[in-house]
């Protein structure tokens, strides 16, 4: 991120330019990009340094680091696009650890031949995300791939937090006897993303939940439950996430269909498509376990907070050598909610 | 949206429920077949068995599409994939279905065929317009509700006159399917049947009298959702109690005695009986599938590719065709669970959701050991 010239350059054509491989040379158009279009919109004193890293202010604690990549088709869709997306997805990954997030650091690689008003529009929604969630990203990079190499864009972002002190949570720490709460509907960032896809309209469209989490959980750790364990259930959904934290911590769980919520339209387009909401990816959710006297408390503190309005206690954590997921169905019968086998597909029957 | 609920109401299900226990008798036996994997996997998915009393015994029968493929059809998609260098395509189920050597279409995929999941009849035919340098071969399989998709683009690909084209035709009958259970020894400890749901869209409740008539067995046809099976299940149990056998209709608002005749005529323009078939389970049934008319033939790749049919026999350890007929239950089988699961299926029944072995798998394998409570 050099400096660039004195005299006058002729800014990015950013309505009609578009990514070519000499952005990502690290050559003056290079940094003509990230000039214009990253710092810009990004902008903070660390990014401002210009420097290939972020000099960052000392912090008290353990660290928290976590890092994920994003690869979404469509890049856009209702209720966000991969640029917030992956703020998010980050945020909470750190955040779920019982950290609080700090500093996010975001990696692109571009498709040569991407619009650059797109590119524009990712970066902004990424900007705000950050700017809202008060979790600045303090260095980056971008890459550029030749056409058909690449899918638009995909990012990478690193974030780092500081934990809080005599905090240990993790998936191993569940117990026969406590209870599992939910933040709030299932499905619907999968689904906004699946319907768009399949082209399926509905009246009201399906509108991802993405969001980051940091201030619900700093919330629910505050009020001082003993929570064991929080898990964001994002790519496999419910059902994913609590069949993971059954075998680490080497039990098993009784949900209770009817108290978990859905909303109607992803309810609908799941069925549909052959789908079972319980699978389905979620990027504003989480999965809190905690111990049975301090559940209703916490669930409390949730509702209060407006990502936990619709939170519920779906089910209890049970002794069980097989570590079996089951659940209760609306019709009053059991079954297994199973660790998924290949990708869900439709059904052709 | 309204329409799922109105399907999946608990308390409904409650009363159902207490009705069917209610007017069960005490010493009799209800042993009832769903004939569809639909029904089995609802049945499985919504627990329902939970929900009945012990006098009756659901019984899984054969109606799952890749569950009664038998490995020697499945051995041809592989063959002309891997040697014939043409573009394989079908319904993703499909592509986990074991067959000979260890091979699957997804394994043949991995070592270079060109092997594609489709959702549609369409975007098979679409691969051959997108592709006129090579052949493009669509396995096809199903019951009668996946018949007609097969036959509108066979007609399409016709008009269009489409060289590169062509279909390998699997397309099985329900009733020929029940006839052969009937037959079978299993048949004779059936007491009675939840009809197919999307099937007799198609085919109309008229085929299925023969069973109530001719053999003195009991079919109620029913929906897929959790509710209608409910209610089959009770209607079954009042005829059994009356000593009826009758075809009844659960599933009203989409079935009616003559079924679809549109879909119909489609269907005979384009396909005829064959000869014979092998099923996986039930062995070579005659009259009991379809392949292309003649005036269809540059579109039939068996024909196209001169593939030639050979039986091969399953695993030995494979329970799959007592199941399909009705004679065991998953967990009879060996290596349930053990060396067959989903991710590795040894049989054709591990592999869809809607086979009786995934689908016990899937939601009800904790019934096979005792779970503590908390
Ligand atoms: S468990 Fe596997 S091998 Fe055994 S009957 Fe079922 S599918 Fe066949």
């Amino acid at each position: 991120m050099g400096e660039i010239k004195a005299s006058y350059v002729r800014p990015l054509d950013i309505k009609h330019g578009r990514v070519d491989m000499s952005h990502g040379s690290g050559g003056r158009a290079m940094a003509q990009l990230i000039e214009e279009l990253f710092t810009s919109a990004l902008g903070n004193e660390y990014l401002g340094q210009g420097d290939d890293g972020a000099v960052l202010p000392q912090v008290r604690g353990r660290l928290v680091m976590a890092t994920d990549s994003h690869v979404v088709s469509p890049l856009f869709f209702p209720g966000g696009d991969i640029g917030c997306l992956s703020v998010h997805g980050t945020i909470n990954d750190v955040a779920v650890m019982g950290a609080t997030p700090l500093y996010l650091a975001a990696s692109f690689i571009l498709e040569e031949g991407f619009p650059l008003a797109d590119l524009k529009r990712i970066v902004e929604s990424m900007a705000l995300a950050a700017h809202t969630a008060g979790v600045p990203v303090v260095t980056g990079d971008t890459k550029v791939v030749e056409q058909g190499k690449g899918d638009g864009v995909f990012i990478t972002t690193t974030g780092i937090g500081v934990m809080r002190d005599n905090l240990a949570l993790s998936g191993n720490l569940a117990q026969a006897g406590d209870k599992i709460l939910l933040s709030g509907t299932l499905g619907d960032h999968g689904m906004a993303i699946l319907s768009q896809r399949e082209g399926l309209k509905f009246d009201a469209p399906i509108v991802s939940d993405t969001a980051a989490l940091h201030g619900l959980i700093a919330c629910m750790l505050d009020c001082g439950a003993s929570i064991r364990t929080l898990r964001d259930p994002t790519r496999g959904g419910l059902a994913t996430t609590l069949n993971e934290i059954a075998k680490q911590s080497g039990v098993g769980m009784m949900l209770h269909e009817s108290a978990i919520p859905i909303n109607k339209p992803v309810e609908a387009a799941c069925e549909f498509l052959g789908l079972d909401p319980l699978y389905v990816a979620n990027e504003g959710k989480l999965i809190a376990i905690c111990t049975a006297e301090d559940a209703e408390r916490l669930l409390a503190v949730m509702r209060a907070h407006v990502q936990g309005q619709q939170a519920t206690i779906i089910g209890e954590v049970l002794a069980d050598t097989h570590n079996f997921v089951q659940m209760t169905t609306k019709m009053g019968g059991r079954r297994i909610v199973d660790w998924l086998t290949g990708e869900q597909l439709p059904r052709i029957c | 949206m309204k329409y799922i609920d109105e399907f999946r109401d608990g308390e409904l299900a409650k009363t159902i429920s207490t009705n069917i226990a209610m007017e069960v008798c005490a010493d009799k036996n209800y042993n009832l077949m769903e004939f569809c994997g639909g029904h089995t996997h609802a049945i499985s998915r919504y627990g329902l068995t939970d929900l009945l009393p012990a006098q009756i015994t659901l019984i899984h029968g054969p109606g799952c599409p890749v569950c009664v493929l038998p490995i020697g059809r499945v051995d041809h998609a592989i063959k002309l994939a891997l040697e014939q260098d043409v573009i394989l395509c079908t319904y993703g189920d499909c592509l986990r279905v074991p067959a000979s050597n260890g091979l699957s279409l997804l394994k043949a995929k991995a070592r270079g065929a060109d092997v594609r999941m489709v959702y549609s009849t369409t975007d098979a035919l679409k691969l051959a317009q997108q592709h006129p340098e090579k052949q493009v071969v669509f396995f096809a399989i199903g019951f009668e509700t996946t018949t007609p998709p097969t036959a509108v683009i066979i007609k399409q690909a016709q008009a269009l006159a489409l060289k590169n084209f062509s279909v390998i035709c699997n397309h099985v009958l329900t009733p020929a399917a029940m006839h052969a259970i009937l037959a079978n020894e299993g048949g004779a400890k059936l007491h009675g049947f939840v009809g197919p749901a999307h099937v007799s869209t198609v085919i109309g409740s008229r085929p299925y009298e023969v069973f109530a008539y001719d053999y003195k067995k009991p079919v109620v046809i029913a929906g897929f959702e959790p509710l209608d099976v409910m209610q089959a299940i009770l209607m079954l149990v009042r005829q059994v109690n009356d000593g009826r056998a009758e075809v009844e209709n659960e599933f009203t608002r989409a079935v009616t005695r003559e079924g679809n005749l549109k879909a119909q005529a489609l269907v005979d323009e384009v396909f005829e009986l064959r000869d014979e078939f092998e099923w996986r389970g039930l062995g070579t049934i005659s009259n009991s599938a379809l392949k292309l008319r003649s005036a269809f033939a540059e579109f039939d790749a068996e024909r196209r590719f001169g593939l030639q049919y050979q039986s091969v026999p399953d695993y030995k350890a494979c329970e799959c065709g007592a199941i399909l007929r009705g004679e065991k239950r998953p967990q009879q089988c060996k290596i349930f669970g053990t060396v067959c699961t989903p991710e590795n299926p040894v049989g054709s029944c591990m592999v869809s959701s809607e086979g009786a072995c995934a689908a016990h798998y899937t939601y009800g394998r904790f019934k096979d050991v005792a779970v503590m409570a908390a």
